[in-house]
């Protein structure tokens, strides 16, 4: 059979499950509005940050959209878990497919999952008062799509190493949150600590946020050449390695 | 190639505990066969292997010639495969599951449509087809499972305790079904069960597992005839005599009265009971009724394993 089409059928199955549980696409626009509305006024208001023309909650807008990436293409991708609960990973296990076009199917399924949202995020932009131009948006969804592939292969790599949704919380405390925290989507990454600069460099979120926020507002703290090469590398890594160990352990994954 | 399925001394062992010891299993094409046992004797880790779905630890096996470690693709076509546990997407419709399978499966998108209506049309979903498969009730699910194993023309249908935790009579219209199904379609049903009925209704030939080993393997009607236990049950109209007469035959190996009833423990019982019937006429005995029982494989068990196979979990 053709890998194509296997691609294309766990693909069109996760983008199923999305569409279809409405409440996971409202909650998924409702918390970065929150962020937005009340984070960002609230702080905005407080403090006087220098060197950010459209005021704080622009200054986030692109962290937001890149927080809204990373929580659903980590979660996503950990949701395999369930999957392999309910026995339904077993049924696509056995089928006569490749492991990585399962990875690759189900990457391409969470990116989209992350591109409705994010171009629902983009749409509502002018709240915070940005002007969204034809080729920004369509930049921006590229970015998204890059983005959320390699985030969603950590999130399968991570689910290949995970028997139980009981390490949940540990995902979110140990590799989610810190990630968010330091990708520099609520404060600029430069003029920090050592420790902390070297620790935001090392998260490949940065380099999404600073792309979107090039993009989006004209203002980046690296060049955009070397943001996407990061992000595409970043990608291309996640989804081969995730492919990797799936066909290592697709005996435990049964 | 007489065996569609054979295995060499196939063995699991995790650690310190042997799931399946040195199994040696010959499974005749398009027969339906049985692997019986309790729970937890290997018989879900055996099927598992052959489905690819675990390696082996030694040993070898084949499913329709192909070696199921060496050739994995080549025996995940060749085989459909329905697990004990459910592995259904609560969010998706039966046709949406029908589809994703005929997919993943490589069927020729033209035939698709045509098989999908076919199945459905096998499994009685009816209306139901088309709404998601949380409204489903547990027959249903099941059917749509059996379905879906099917779609791709398997050679090879791998029913694990098909029928676990159905309703009695669920259970029957899945048996109905398993039976027309091997009898109309040329495919070979490899399934598991701790249900003595099921194997004994269903199966060609069973094979007893118990502790990772076969113990014996045969046609249930041989199982049953070799522990040469047959119960001829009778009525009469004067039972004191007949069963004063009786105790000087030979062929009976031991006689009871309950309630009113003679029950004869003999061997071979189809060839006895003109012999009864005679002998209760020449001692001038009415003969009201006879009726002839063979063990069932629950005796069957008894005797190779000195213990009862275990009811529902």
């Amino acid at each position: 059979m053709s890998e194509w089409e296997g691609i294309f059928t766990i693909w069109l199955r996760e983008t199923k499950r999305y569409i279809r549980y409405r409440s996971r696409i409202v909650t998924s626009v409702v918390t970065p509005l929150l962020w937005l509305i009340i984070f960002g006024t609230g702080l905005g208001a407080a403090v006087r940050f220098g060197g950010m023309a459209g005021g704080y909650q622009q200054f986030i807008f692109p962290g937001i959209v890149g927080q809204t990436i990373l929580f659903t293409s980590v979660f996503s991708g950990v949701s395999v878990i369930i999957d392999r609960q309910y026995g339904f990973l077993k049924e696509i296990l056995v089928a006569p497919i490749s492991r990585p076009s399962i990875v690759i199917g189900k990457a391409l399924g969470i990116s989209t999952a992350s591109l409705i949202q994010g171009v629902i995020l983009l749409l509502l932009s002018f709240i915070v008062g940005i002007q969204m131009t034809l080729i920004c948006f369509v930049v921006s969804t590229i970015l998204i799509v890059m983005i959320s592939m390699g985030l969603a292969g950590l999130g399968l790599l991570i689910a290949s190493f995970t028997d139980s949704m009981e390490g949940f919380n540990l995902i979110l405390s140990f590799i989610v949150l810190p990630m968010f925290l330091l990708s520099g989507a609520l404060f600029p990454i430069t003029g920090l600590p050592s420790w902390l600069q070297f620790a935001v460099y090392l998260n490949p979120l940065t380099y999404g946020v600073d792309a979107l926020r090039f993009t989006i507002l004209g203002t980046s703290t690296l060049p955009l050449y070397l943001n996407i090469i990061v992000i595409f590398g970043f990608a291309l890594l996640m989804i081969f390695v995730s492919a990797f160990v799936f066909s290592k352990k697709e005996q435990s994954l049964m | 190639m007489e065996n569609i399925i054979e295995t060499w001394d196939i063995t699991k062992k995790y650690d310190d505990f042997t799931a399946v010891d040195s199994v040696n299993l010959q499974v005749p094409r398009n027969s339906v066969y049985g692997v019986l046992g309790p729970n937890g004797a290997g018989k879900t880790t055996l099927i598992s292997m052959l489905c690819t779905i675990l390696h082996p630890s030694s040993g070898k096996a084949q499913v329709n010639g192909y070696d199921v470690v060496k050739n994995p693709t080549e025996v995940r076509k060749s085989i459909g495969i329905v697990f004990q546990s459910r592995a259904l997407d609560d969010i998706l419709t039966g046709r949406e599951h029908l589809e994703m399978h005929a997919a993943l499966y490589g069927v020729p998108k033209e035939l698709r449509n045509q098989r999908i209506d076919d199945i459905l049309e096998l499994i009685a979903l009816g209306k139901k087809a088309d709404e998601y498969v949380k409204t489903y009730s547990g027959g249903m699910k099941r059917r749509l499972e059996i379905g879906r194993g099917l779609i791709h023309y398997p050679k090879v249908l791998f029913l694990d305790e098909p029928t676990l935790g159905l309703d009695p009579q669920t259970r029957e219209s899945i048996w109905n079904y398993i039976e027309n199904l091997n009898k109309n379609e040329d495919i070979t049903v490899l399934m598991t069960t701790h249900y003595m009925e099921e194997a004994d209704k269903l199966c060609d030939e069973v094979a007893i597992i118990n502790s990772g080993q076969i113990i014996t393997s045969d046609s249930p009607r041989n199982l049953k005839r070799k522990l040469k236990a047959d119960t001829i049950t009778l009525t009469v109209d004067d039972p004191e005599k007949f069963v004063e007469n009786a105790k000087n035959l030979d062929f009976i190996k031991d006689i009871f009265v309950v309630d009113s009833e003679i029950k004869l423990m003999v061997e071979m019982g189809e060839n006895l009971v003109t012999e009864v019937v005679e002998f209760a006429s020449k001692i001038g005995v009415q003969i009201q009724s006879v009726e002839l029982e063979h063990p069932n494989l629950e005796d069957v068990f008894i005797k190779y394993t000195g213990s009862r196979i275990q009811g529902e979990k």
